[in-house]
């Protein structure tokens, strides 16, 4: 297996640097703003899915609170902007070591939990964030923070005039979320987190640490995800704690992993691809007149892919994955 | 802030709490079941409200009439989702656990989508109704009849609900297909038809509440997301699995949210609802009466 595993990942890494470079190219050649819009969501979304996979699908530890990170991403980098002048790249580096720090100090109590409890808790602590950012005045309470464009400057990262950097920028955040995970997952770590998804129990009493695998899985995905946070408030130049914190924010971030197939080094792409564009497509033209319709196309999406291909539509290109993401 | 206020808000706290209790009863009774946390049970309990509006608005019945109808009407509803998606997405071998969250949760976001469609986003509401809007003083504390009704039949619908479980031919056909679903069909038990029919009786319980809550709030496509967080609560504070436990922990809830709102701002309120159940959890990693 090792031979092939090897081979595996030298052809995975390949694959990746040519789809990068090819995705690099795109907007030569398509310079619609409203398609370039759609680019750039697709790879954040596929960049947070990734880091959401680390946690939760490599090492088991369903998070549907990861809007929390991405939030205190976002509201770190708006943050010291607006109000100390921090530059924006300073702010990002911040904003995802405050998460990953606050991403272990609640997984201490919480990675004692398990299944729904777990879960549940997730879900609870990013709602109780989500409250205390809508009832903080010093951050804008529920209005938000609009942060104010002064024109094109890579210094403070907003763009006013072009989609452009914004594209290459966030291109770049999901090659580094895809190399993280490509790395990881022949690393020590990697099996340690594989080994206490199938049965912690047993992975115990093997001579793995449960405890800190879970908590360095937490900060690694925490941190990569609230990166994204901070890109997210400058490509918006406007967040408000629903936008950026809400439970949806947790499930949208999910579902690609969850579609494409979860645990395994494509999935979140795969899911990423085929599902953001068509939100956004369906949204523009029937979600507008139709009243709804897109949540309708959306949902039925979730229930026939989770139904008919429970292992996520990466099983569609190579069965071997399966057997290798095991 | 005086003894009367104090009293008055724990009044109307433990009121809810009871409801809170009805809506989580049948999650928990399908949890119990199954170990599947239906996502979409804030939607059911929206489309038992939108019954209730429109039993009202086309064709006058007042909702406690209605009560029952919108009750069998979600216990069918709940059955055909059971035989329509949650059979097969119970059956998936990879990422069990997963499948059933996004199964139940893409019915939830279809069915949002319905309501958005067929019934506006609009924001509606039952005017005149038998109880909307009365009140009635007891000891000098006033209590809403509507939330009084909804606590009174909560607490009926669990006696009965205790009774049916403990000494009905279906009730231990339940407790057995919990217990060992491959050792029922041994002695002749169809398991889908046991799970179809948990699946009807848990839709039933939050249709009964839904057809209550219609009296007093407001209908609309999202109504169901904000109830459904606390079902979930709920059910997990009683330990998941433990419809009593459910019963239990809804009157906590309650009374929680209600003290809450007494100190930190009414928006804080429902903070301390997650932070009791953090406390409870970390303590008692199972839930208050959780055993599996």
């Amino acid at each position: 297996m090792d031979q092939d595993f090897s081979q595996r990942r030298r052809r995975d890494l390949l694959v990746a640097a040519v789809l990068a470079g090819i995705a690099a190219l795109v907007p030569l050649f398509v310079k619609d703003v409203y398609v370039q819009n759609i680019m750039v969501l697709t790879l954040m979304y596929a960049a947070l899915s990734q880091s959401w996979n680390i946690l939760s699908g490599y090492c088991g530890q369903i998070s549907l609170g990861h809007a929390l990170y991405f939030g205190l991403g976002a509201y770190t980098t708006a943050l010291l902007f607006m109000k100390f002048g921090v530059l924006p790249w300073f702010g990002m580096l911040g904003g995802g070591l405050i998460s990953a720090v606050i991403a272990m100090a609640l997984g201490y109590p919480c990675f004692r939990l398990r299944g729904h409890y777990f879960v549940i808790a997730t879900i609870v602590i990013a709602e109780t964030a989500l409250l205390l950012f809508q009832n903080w005045d010093w951050a804008g309470a529920a209005l938000g923070i609009d942060i104010p464009v002064h024109g094109d400057s890579w210094l403070k990262f907003q763009f006013a005039r072009s989609k452009l950097p914004y594209f290459y920028f966030a291109l770049a955040l999901a090659c580094i979320a895809w190399l993280v995970t490509w790395w990881l997952e022949d690393s020590k770590w990697g099996y340690w987190w594989r080994a206490v998804k199938d049965n912690p129990d047993a992975a115990e009493s093997l001579g793995v640490v449960v405890f800190n695998s879970k908590m360095g899985a937490a900060a690694v995905s925490a941190f990569l995800t609230a990166i994204g946070g901070s890109f997210y408030a400058q490509f918006v130049s406007y967040i408000d704690p629903e936008s950026v914190m809400g439970f949806q924010f947790s499930l949208l971030m999910a579902l690609p992993a969850v579609l494409g197939g979860v645990g395994t080094l494509w999935g979140p792409v795969l899911g990423a691809v085929i599902l953001i564009p068509l939100t956004e497509l369906t949204r523009s033209f029937i979600g507008g007149s139709g009243r709804g319709v897109d949540l309708i196309v959306y949902g039925t999406l979730i229930v026939a892919i989770s139904l008919a291909r429970p292992e996520g539509l990466v099983g569609l290109f190579s069965p071997r994955r399966k057997e290798i993401a095991r | 802030m005086t003894a009367e206020t104090i009293i008055q808000s724990l009044a109307s706290g433990l009121l809810m709490g009871l409801l809170y209790g009805l809506i989580a009863a049948g999650l928990a009774l399908i949890f119990g079941l199954m170990d599947v946390v239906n996502f979409a049970h804030g939607e059911f309990l929206m489309i038992a409200m939108y019954a209730t509006f429109f039993l009202f608005a086309f064709f006058a019945i007042d909702p406690l009439l209605s009560a029952p109808l919108v009750a069998a009407a979600l216990f069918v509803f709940g059955a055909v989702v059971y035989l329509l998606i949650v059979r097969f997405a119970v059956r998936a071998k990879a990422n069990a656990g997963m499948v059933q969250i996004f199964a139940t949760f893409g019915l939830a976001i279809v069915m949002r989508g319905l309501a958005q469609y067929f019934f506006t986003p609009d924001y509606r509401s039952i005017t005149h109704s038998w109880l909307g809007g009365k009140t009635l003083s007891l000891a000098g504390v006033f209590l809403p009849v509507p939330q009084l009704f909804g606590a009174m039949t909560a607490i009926a619908a669990f006696v009965v609900l205790y009774f049916f479980i403990n000494r009905t031919d279906f009730g231990r056909a339940l407790e057995a297909t919990r217990e060992d679903a491959g050792a029922v069909a041994l002695v002749g038990i169809d398991k889908n038809r046991v799970f179809a029919l948990g699946w009807g009786l848990g839709a039933a319980l939050v249709g009964l509440a839904g057809a209550i809550m219609a009296i007093f709030f407001y209908v609309y496509p999202d109504v169901g997301a904000s109830f459904a967080l606390i079902a979930y609560v709920t059910v997990a504070l009683g330990g998941f699995g433990s419809v009593f436990g459910a019963f239990a922990a809804g009157i906590i809830v309650g009374l929680v949210e209600a003290t809450t709102a007494l100190i930190l701002p009414p928006s804080l309120k429902s903070v301390g609802i997650y932070a009791v159940y953090l406390l409870v959890v970390f303590i008692r990693p199972r839930g208050l009466f959780g055993s599996l």
